[in-house]
């Protein structure tokens, strides 16, 4: 089922009522539609309320009568338009005035319903304006999910591919051209730092083909029964010598076999980009506590970790290609920014579900949940 | 002596500017980023300033330079960038229309050569 939402903004609670119930029982459904449509109803009863319930629970259509004790509701329309809201408007009126019609025709109206109507003709009216929206959520879905993200990964992954190069240029041009005399143990931070720079590329480019394989889907997939537990500490294995370079200690709190079906090179890259940004991301002597149960259906998979932190800023980007937190504490530190949008790729065909928590200078959480049997 | 600020969050590429710039003989001020350069800029003044474009935002050196050009209008930005080359996108400031929303007085490649780079500095200090 999709979900519509429709804001009703009149002062009268009769017609707001009465929309609710007209309303609440509907459902429309065409023959494109994956799903029949059915409506959720916000009731907003002056514009001030309108304007301040917008911000938080955007709805897709607004019924909105022009005749409101505050502002009116053309200055509504004229906020929604101003501030580029994605929300299909309805004037409600009474046929009275040209003047408001026309203007609100200006402001980006969709659609005007005389007042009194029926019930017949509200059904009759949200029904074409459903189409719509309908219209607009797919050609939204169809661009973000195609050329538009490629594109824009694509600039910023060349641009990511670039910056070491030039930069290692750079360091063999100060060579060539003896930028520090004849002696080669003063060029020892150049050749250390281009170094570095080959290193994060190559990682970068291990992440790429992680991504690649991911999403040119299930051919090369092999889902079969393991132990979840087994992956963790084949992982952790892998890590210990990064963790001890950064003086950084990993606990795996439980040992219990538990059975899931996966494919096991998946869960690996989920436990090591996880496992590697909590001693990256950690203090000196922090630790990584992982603890992984099963519950109901699902394993729940937690890996914390005692180190920087991030605000809620940081947090909602988290999970996006090549997002990395650029601050004062991050900055010696480095990655492709790739590694937790592939966690959140592999979680997402599993139909699992991540989460994170994070408090700044104490620690992050991340939390991921997979069903047992996928 | 005069004083270049240089702002990019490529440590390396800063570090190669600075020595680049230095060479020209002038004084180089560094920042890592839009925010430690906003910060840098409150008490201090350079007679040019070169940004890197996407920093801790896709358009960071455009933001930043919008401000420092409302505090000190009268010192010349240069935006160093890589992005023509890899997007396609290709912007330049010399159309009025353009100057209006980029702040800044030149756009340059951010493969720029010592010989070219000297240059331009100079005509924007009208040295």
């Amino acid at each position: 089922m999709e979900i519509i939402k429709i804001m009703v903004v009149d002062d009268e609670p009769g017609i707001r009522s009465g929309v609710s119930r007209v309303l609440r029982d509907f459902t429309v459904s065409y023959p494109f539609m994956d799903e029949a449509c059915k409506f959720e109803i916000i009731e907003a009863p002056t514009g001030e309320d309108a304007i301040e319930m917008v911000n938080q629970n955007l709805p897709d259509i607004m019924l909105l009568d022009n005749k409101l004790p505050g502002i009116q509701g053309i200055e509504v329309l004229e906020y929604v338009s101003k501030n580029h809201l994605d929300i299909l408007v309805v004037m409600i009126t009474s046929y009275a005035s040209l003047e408001v019609a026309v203007k609100a025709t200006k402001n980006g109206a969709f659609d005007f319903i005389p007042k009194p109507f029926t019930p017949q003709e509200l059904r009759s009216s949200i029904e074409t304006i459903t189409k719509q929206v309908y219209f607009r959520r797919m050609t939204k879905k169809l661009n973000t999910a195609g050329k538009q993200i490629r594109f824009q990964f694509l600039s910023v992954l060349s641009h990511e591919l670039k910056a070491p190069l030039n930069a290692i240029e750079g360091y063999l041009n100060m060579i060539e051209e003896k930028q520090f005399g004849d002696n080669v143990e003063d060029y020892k931070q150049i050749v250390d730092r281009s170094l570095d720079r080959v290193k994060g590329m190559r990682s970068l480019i291990m992440d790429l083909l992680d991504l690649t394989k991911i999403e040119s889907g299930s051919t090369n997939r092999d889902v079969k029964e393991l132990n979840i537990i087994d992956v963790a500490q084949l992982s952790l294995d892998s890590m210990k010598p990064f963790a001890i370079q950064n003086d950084v200690f990993i606990y795996l709190n439980n040992h219990q076999e538990i059975i899931m079906k996966a494919d096991a090179r998946e869960m690996e890259i989920v436990f090591n980009n996880l496992i590697s940004n909590a001693i990256k991301y950690n203090r000196k002597d922090g630790r990584v506590d992982i603890s992984i149960k099963p519950k109901d259906n699902f394993v729940v998979i937690i890996v914390s970790d005692s180190g920087i932190g991030m605000s809620e800023d940081d947090m909602s980007k988290l999970f996006n290609e090549f997002v990395r937190i650029k601050n004062q504490k991050t900055k010696n530190i480095s990655g492709s920014g790739l590694g937790l949008s592939i966690v959140k790729k592999i979680v997402d065909t599993y139909e699992g579900d991540i989460t994170v928590t994070s408090v700044p200078d104490k620690g992050t959480t991340f939390t991921v949940t997979l069903p047992l049997n996928h | 002596m005069k004083k270049v600020l240089i702002v990019d969050d490529d440590m390396d590429y800063l570090f190669q500017m600075k020595m680049k710039v230095e060479k020209l003989g002038f004084e180089v001020i560094t920042a890592e980023g839009q925010y430690e350069a906003e910060h840098v800029l409150e008490t201090f003044k350079p007679d040019l300033a070169i940004f890197d474009l996407m920093m801790e935002n896709e358009d960071s050196g455009f933001i930043l330079s919008y401000k420092m050009k409302r505090r000190y209008p009268d010192v010349p930005i240069i935006i160093a960038t890589a992005v023509t080359a890899e997007t396609g996108m290709s912007f330049d400031v010399h159309s009025e229309e353009e100057r209006k929303w980029i702040k800044a007085d030149l756009y340059m490649d951010k493969g720029i050569r010592a010989d070219q780079l000297q240059r331009e500095i100079n005509k924007l200090l009208k040295i």
